[in-house]
């Protein structure tokens, strides 16, 4: 019988036993772990549309071989809006925040819990109800518009639009109520002596994030129930054949969805904030300018919509303001950089698979940076706007900077969360594939965009047939690190030896407890007196 | 100097067709070369550190830096002075890009659900091919009759939205002989992909010649006049003339005088009234194994004397 003390023995997944106790637990631990099975199915599904998608696209259609896959145009228009709204919706958004954030920040900050439990709790519950609502679509009625649901071909096209926006609706609410949370938690449940100076940068980035969540969400919400009342009721805000203005739902959309892509790559810096700290032993450089660069971004981010518009008919002037603005972000995002390679100077710095992730990142997100500079600038995006070059930059920040981030961590935090080891080896060589499989999947979609290749085509004219072999060859890499990858964690799940409280040396409070914690996280509360990287 | 020849070499854009489209190639040629030299430094002083400081014993000891003001303020500003650089480097090429010059050619192009439509001024229209006299300044104008397209010529490194309900407009002035293609980069359903065109730039005659001959086709036998707007109205992009195969509708080959299967089992004779009536009513009835509301309506866009055309030339498709 459970009693609510943790006595020897106890941690927080043998606390109560049987799938009623986790389907209606509280402990923030839990649904870290439930968000973590959910995030990973879904991965799973969107990745194997991925590689449908790639291997369509291993040749031209004329030709007849395996790149004949999803046979028609509608097929793969369909997967394509799958793959993508799954993949941005389902697996990067939530990801970080929704996985380690709720399952490490009440720790890093010495708490109990989050700030409300129940909440916490319900949010799961609304992002797998908003997703299944999505998921199902599949099932009766594709959708085929793009995760972007363009207007006018969004009310035109006869699919589940509405039910798909039902869902990312649902899901939004999830990601609103999650950040509420995190805000609250970070304010009010600091155990003594934290002060904020004194908080992990990865809460300084959670925090961030929550914060554009709350502000940022209710707008695409807006905008997607009113495409669905455009859709339903044709009431004629976006339709231009009722009066509306199709070019006023990308403005909506992009005032939410560009701050999205920051919550996506902040929670993303946090981690590897902590990795670079912990893999060197030595304190970050730069603290308060990585973390109020978080802050900073965040502002930032909600007066760039526009850049995804520099063809769109909006203004020269509008283009040009946005422009600036644009690089304006991408100072704080430099000196970020900056500071992780500073850490590493003098330091003493270990090879172990999450350390290998991190500076994965740091090689992608270099690229996915600098191309972004490039896509800022407006002439040069006029050319590559809706081309393969948009394509490859996406995947290198989203894929190399936050899915590498998101690993990283996994396996940095895998000893707390299960309380066992996992096998070094297998991991390295799931990284090793992944990143090399990255680069030759994604690399040569540069050079395909500078050819002028546009996004979401199914079939393309034979001067861009090497580079598309090439790319789809490396999307087998990277499945093949995945598997690794995934056979590593359930082996450790399994079979690993058994982790001790403070396998890295870190210093970060979660390493203060026993692995797995305890269903109250901390035997005796912690108080703090010190800065959170003191390696000395 | 060498360096930058280098990267516009190996920067694997398409030809320059026009002198904006060299412009734009030396901004990326210098952002190519600043971002590989600003990877060269974070990545390589990354790797560079990685192995130099890396773990010798268990209990290395480190260095204790927090920060260094004078350093993050330079790695501060001297992004930030490149990113301005070329925000306005880009700025004053954009500008170049979007302001309309007077007394261009002016043609029309309209976007639609596959194809590209262009008129003329003389009233020519042909579809998916726009051709145009070299070192003229010409001046698309666009817009679409559904969704959105984007109109985009990668040689000459322009886009741009065409949108229904509105113009937007582009221009540019070729100044190579040849071939370019046109590809629609905003998504815009099923064929997407095969929204492709072809921009001619021919010399001054060939130019007038080509105009001309489009004035010439006005009197054209009725069959030829169909064949011509088959063309125009992108209804080859769906349906196939010559051989029974299946594009997106059904194939017109050798199908007058026949009998058709509907989806709910009627059996209708492919005669003068049929065609007539699956152009303005395509989907009164729907052909055995077809979608239904794929084919849009061409009522209203087509006159008496155009329908006459149409019949007479699907008739002797034999
Ligand atoms: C094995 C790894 C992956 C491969 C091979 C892959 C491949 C592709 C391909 C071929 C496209 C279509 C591009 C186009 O035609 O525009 C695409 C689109 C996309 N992918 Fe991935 N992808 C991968 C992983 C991911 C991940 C992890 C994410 C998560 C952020 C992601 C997000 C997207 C998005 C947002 C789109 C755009 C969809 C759209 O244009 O509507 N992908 N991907
Ligand atoms: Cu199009």
């Amino acid at each position: 019988m459970a009693t609510k003390s943790a006595h020897h023995g106890d941690n927080y997944i043998n606390f109560e036993k049987g799938l009623w106790s986790w389907l209606t637990t509280v402990d923030h631990k839990r649904i870290g772990l439930m968000y973590m099975i959910s995030v990973m199915f879904f991965f799973f599904v969107g990745g194997v549309m991925a590689l449908l998608l790639r291997l369509e696209l291993f040749a031209p259609n004329a030709t007849a071989n395996v790149g004949q896959v999803l046979k028609n145009g509608d097929v793969y228009n369909q997967v394509l809006t799958y793959h993508g709204a799954i993949m941005v919706f389902m697996v990067i958004v939530p990801g970080i925040p929704a996985i380690l954030g709720n399952f490490f920040l009440p720790l890093h900050l010495g708490a109990k819990d989050v700030a409300f439990p129940k909440i916490n709790l319900a949010s799961w519950y609304c992002f797998m109800a908003g997703a299944a609502l999505a998921v199902l679509t599949f099932f009766f009625n594709k959708i085929d518009t793009g995760w972007t649901f363009y207007t006018p071909y969004s009310i035109r096209t006869g699919t589940a639009t509405v039910m798909m926006v039902l869902g990312a609706f649902i899901m939004g609410m999830s990601s609103v109520l999650t950040g509420l949370n995190f805000i609250v938690t970070v304010h009010k449940l600091r155990a003594p002596g934290m002060t904020m100076h004194r908080m992990p940068l990865f809460v300084w980035a959670l925090y961030s994030t929550a914060i554009l969540q709350m502000l940022a969400t209710p707008v695409l919400a807006i905008t997607l129930l009113l495409l669905a009342a455009e859709k339903l009721f044709g009431v004629g805000i976006f339709d231009p054949a009722l009066g509306g203005d199709p070019v006023l739902f990308q403005h909506f959309f992009w005032f939410y969805s560009h701050p999205a892509v920051y919550i996506m790559i902040i929670p993303a810096m946090g981690v590897v904030s902590e990795l670079i700290t912990t893999f060197s032993r030595k304190v970050i450089f730069g603290y308060t300018a990585i973390a109020y660069s978080s802050l900073g971004i965040a502002a930032v981010s909600f007066f760039v919509w526009g850049h995804h518009m520099f063809v769109s008919g909006q203004s020269e002037t509008a283009g040009i303001i946005f422009s600036f603005l644009t690089m304006l972000v991408g100072v704080p995002t430099a000196i970020k950089m900056f500071n992780w390679v500073a850490t590493l100077y003098k330091g003493s710095i270990s090879f172990d698979s999450p350390m290998l992730f991190a500076l994965g990142f740091l090689f992608l997100f270099a690229i996915g940076g600098v191309t972004g500079i490039m896509l800022a600038t407006l002439p040069i995006d006029v050319h590559f706007h809706d081309t393969y070059f948009v394509v490859a930059h996406f995947h290198y920040v989203m894929v190399g900077g936050t899915l590498m981030a998101l690993m990283g961590g996994f396996y940095y935090w895998f000893p707390k969360m299960f309380g066992k080891m996992f096998n070094e080896n297998l991991a390295r060589l799931s990284f090793v594939f992944i990143f090399i499989g990255f680069n030759v999947t994604f690399f040569p979609q540069f050079i395909l965009g500078a050819m002028g290749m546009p996004r979401r085509y199914f079939d393309y004219i034979p001067a861009y047939e090497t580079l598309n072999k090439v790319s789809t060859v490396g999307s087998w890499l990277i499945l093949t690190g995945f598997l690794f990858g995934l056979y590593a964690i359930v082996q450790g799940i399994r079979k690993g030896p058994k982790a001790s409280m403070n396998p890295w040396n870190s210093k970060t409070l979660e390493w203060q407890t026993s692995s797995p914690p305890p269903h109250d996280n901390f035997a005796v509360e912690p108080i703090v007196t010190a800065g959170p990287y003191e390696y000395r | 100097m060498m360096w930058f020849n280098i990267a516009k070499a190996q920067s694997f854009m398409p030809t320059q067709g026009t002198e904006i489209a060299k412009q734009v190639d030396n901004l990326y040629g210098f952002l190519l070369i600043t971002s590989f030299i600003a990877c060269v430094l974070v990545i390589g002083g990354m790797i560079y550190f990685v192995w130099k400081y890396r773990r010798k014993t268990p209990n290395d000891k480190t260095a204790y830096i927090s920060h260094n003001t004078f350093l993050e303020f330079l790695w501060s500003f001297i992004p930030l002075v490149i990113f301005l650089a070329v925000f306005v480097w880009g700025w004053y090429i954009y500008h170049n890009m979007r302001a309309m010059p007077k007394n261009a050619l002016e043609i029309n192009v309209l976007g639609k659900q596959w194809a590209w439509e262009v008129e003329y001024k003389n009233g020519y229209k042909t579809v998916n091919e726009v051709v145009v006299p070299i070192g003229q300044d010409v001046k698309i104008l666009l817009t679409s009759s559904d969704v959105i397209h984007s109109f985009f010529v990668p040689s000459f490194r322009i886009k741009q939205d065409a949108v229904p309900g509105r113009y937007t407009a582009l221009w540019f002035r070729a100044e190579k002989l040849g071939d370019f293609h046109i590809f629609c980069t905003e998504y815009c359903g099923t064929s997407h992909s095969a929204m492709i065109g072809k921009l001619k730039v021919v010399s001054r005659e060939d130019f007038d010649r080509y105009l001309e001959q489009g004035q010439e086709e006005r009197n054209l036998p009725l069959a030829k006049k169909g064949e011509k707007l088959f063309a125009v109205k992108a209804c080859a992009s769906c349906h196939s003339v010559d051989s029974a195969a299946v594009k997106v509708g059904p194939s017109l080959f050798q199908k007058f005088g026949h009998e058709e299967e509907m989806d709910n089992g009627e059996k209708l004779k492919f005669d003068e009234n049929y065609i007539r009536e699956s152009i303005l009513e395509p989907n009164k009835h729907i052909v055995k194994g077809f979608p239904k509301g794929v084919m849009p309506t061409f009522q209203g866009q087509l006159n008496e004397n155009e329908l006459s055309a149409l019949v007479e030339y699907i008739k002797e498709l034999k």
